[in-house]
């Protein structure tokens, strides 16, 4: 089309020009994730060993150790974190899709679509100021606070969206059934939006795994293996960041080990919630 | 955009036929969902009243002069935001010139020129980057981009321009243009995937009509789509602005944490959120801590009115074209 020969040269060789350069922009951006993911392989690959995901933080200078304490930190504080944002995310998302209209749920979907690009650390002082604070000690607890409320804005708008998916005949046929409003919802409406709400949950699971900034002032890091959620704890992405701004080589290493198991963490999260978006997409 | 469904009517159905048992469950369920909604409400409400609370002392003892007061001295307990802002804003202007001018190619290309056997692997690899924790961005930043910007590039243009003063001045590696261009990594992603989904929504009639007069597709592209997208694009942009100001464990490990203000972009800085990473466990007095949760309320606001902003332009753009017969 842009090849035809009765068009002036300057007007063909400027097209060409221009998908060159913007095709170009658009391999420097995909380039980028894999020259990032190749180096964190090949740095990290080399730290990880059985020891490193199973054991303790030794000091500085004693071999081995690892960030065994910090991943099961970082899935204790995300599992409370979810059982705290499934809840009033789902009911929110319903809500909206089933009452949602008028000013005050626009009012609400424009507070979700705005609560999600408030800073993460902003998120974290609040989780300081409400369950730190009044406690006067860090815990675990109070990161995942700080977690839920950065979910939640994804889990209401993918919730809405499951259930908005759901045909209004389906809903209509219960009722037609004598099924009243909440068993409608709860029998038929609600499973048939599962798949989408999991795929949400995964996402927004995903996106705060590899959060750091609100570790800093709620869950705070321990050197032990700590499984009370009203104390200190370690986790994985903290770790990796106390490490990095190290003076010590060794820390450094352990540094890029936990990244590259953060990152595989997180890749095979989103790549599973698209994967089941996907299947989902084609049964429908 | 909103649908308009058919909401169940519950009164009357529980009016008809419905045992008491079922008509309070159905009850508690609407309570449950209110619940739910205000529970979020509350939520927010709270964030914002406990930044405010918490910055009190220091708004009080400051005032508006916390803005562009340059010192911050916790010996003597003076404080001023103005370093941290301009570190702030000088990073986040840097990386969404560049994300911004990367993004929106990258989206043209993926949705007008490249076939989808090109545009889908690309576009899905573009989308992962933006899932990479920050603190592994920060970790490739500290190790690798610093270095080789410090080594190699920053040298260079201080060679050929250094007789500018942004380009002037003793190289680190680590400092505001290196913390600027990971931030624009970082936001290079929502830029491509919004601004793509955006130039796809733009009816196809405009496309066919442009080419119709003879306009090549690039014309079609450059006078036709990109117009007619433009105050989405613009949207996407601000909101990955909005991203920039607010990330902070990457630039705080690469912007170089020195609460300075200084024209040259290789100088180390210092921005909103990484000063309250690196000193909110270490504040030792009440009106030290107040002031950093100033910082933090600063933050809030800003990222409220950039986002808030970001949404009503993207909405305006949909509407406006939802509504084209």
């Amino acid at each position: 089309m842009i090849a035809d020969s009765r068009l002036a040269p300057r007007r063909r060789l400027g097209g060409t020009a221009g998908i060159l350069l913007t095709g170009f922009c658009s391999a420097l951006a995909a380039g980028l994730l894999i020259v990032i993911l190749g180096y964190v392989a090949i740095q990290g690959w080399g730290a990880i060993n059985p020891a490193f995901v199973t054991q303790l933080p030794h000091p500085v200078g004693v071999p081995d150790g690892g960030v065994g304490n910090g991943i099961v930190g970082t899935i204790i504080i995300v599992a409370i974190a979810a059982v705290i944002a499934v809840p009033i995310g789902v009911l929110t998302g319903l809500y909206l899709a089933v009452y949602g209209r008028g000013l005050s749920a626009e009012l609400i979907r424009f507070l979700a679509e705005v609560l999600s690009g408030v800073p993460s650390i902003a998120i974290g002082l609040f989780a300081y100021t409400i369950c730190v604070k009044p406690f006067a000690h860090f815990s675990a607890f109070s990161a995942s606070f700080a977690f839920a409320v950065l979910m939640l804005p994804l889990m209401i708008r993918t919730s809405e969206e499951a259930i908005r998916g759901v045909p209004t005949s389906i809903r209509e046929g219960a009722l037609a059934l004598g099924l009243p409003d909440y068993g409608g919802v709860v029998h038929v409406v609600l499973p048939a939006a599962r798949p989408l709400i999991v795929t949400g949950l995964l996402l927004a699971i995903a996106r705060v795994t590899g959060e750091t900034a609100p570790l800093l002032f709620t869950a705070f890091g321990s050197q032990f293996w700590e499984l009370n959620p009203a104390n200190p704890m370690a986790v994985l992405a903290l770790q990796i960041f106390t490490y990095a701004i190290s003076p010590y080589d060794d820390w450094h290493r352990q540094a890029w080990g936990g990244a590259l198991l953060l990152i595989l963490a997180v890749l095979v999260l989103n790549v599973g919630a698209r994967l089941a978006l996907g299947r989902h997409g084609k049964k429908s | 955009m909103s649908l308009e469904l058919d909401s169940p009517r519950t009164v009357e159905v529980s009016q008809r036929g419905l045992t008491a048992r079922q008509a309070i469950a159905d009850r508690v369920f609407r309570i449950g969902l209110v619940a739910a909604t205000l529970t979020f409400v509350i939520l927010i409400a709270g964030l914002f009243a406990e930044l405010v609370h918490g910055s009190w002392e220091s708004l009080v003892a400051f005032g508006p002069k916390f803005l562009w007061s340059s010192e911050w001295n916790p010996v003597t307990n003076h404080f001023g935001a103005l370093p941290f802002i301009y570190g702030t804003v000088v990073s986040s202007a840097i990386a969404i010139l560049v994300a911004g001018v990367v993004g929106i190619a990258a989206a043209v290309f993926l949705a007008e020129f490249a076939p989808p056997a090109v545009a889908r692997p690309i576009s899905f690899f573009i989308e992962l980057l933006a899932a990479v924790p920050s603190v592994v961005f920060g970790l490739w930043g500290l190790f690798v981009l610093a270095p080789f910007l410090g080594s190699t590039v920053d040298p260079f243009i201080q060679r050929y321009l250094g007789f500018l003063p942004m380009f002037s001045g003793g190289i680190y590696g680590i400092g505001l243009l290196t913390a600027g261009l990971l931030l624009a990594l970082m936001i290079v992603p929502t830029v491509a995937a919004i601004a793509r989904d955006l130039i796809q929504a733009v009816p196809n009639e405009l496309r066919e009509a442009s080419i119709s007069l003879g306009a090549t597709r690039w014309e079609t592209v450059v006078h036709v789509v990109l117009p007619s997208a433009r105050a989405g694009i613009v949207g996407a942009c601000v909101l990955a602005l909005g991203r920039a100001l607010g990330e902070t464990i990457a630039a705080t490990m690469v912007i170089g944490n020195r609460p300075a203000i200084s024209a040259s972009l290789f100088a180390p800085s210092y921005t909103l959120s990484s000063v309250i990473a690196n000193e909110f466990t270490e504040a030792t007095s009440s009106l030290y801590l107040s002031a950093l949760l100033e910082l933090g309320l600063i933050l809030f606001v800003i990222s409220f009115i950039v986002n808030g902003c970001a949404r009503i332009l993207m909405w305006s753009m949909l509407r406006s074209q939802g509504r084209r017969p």
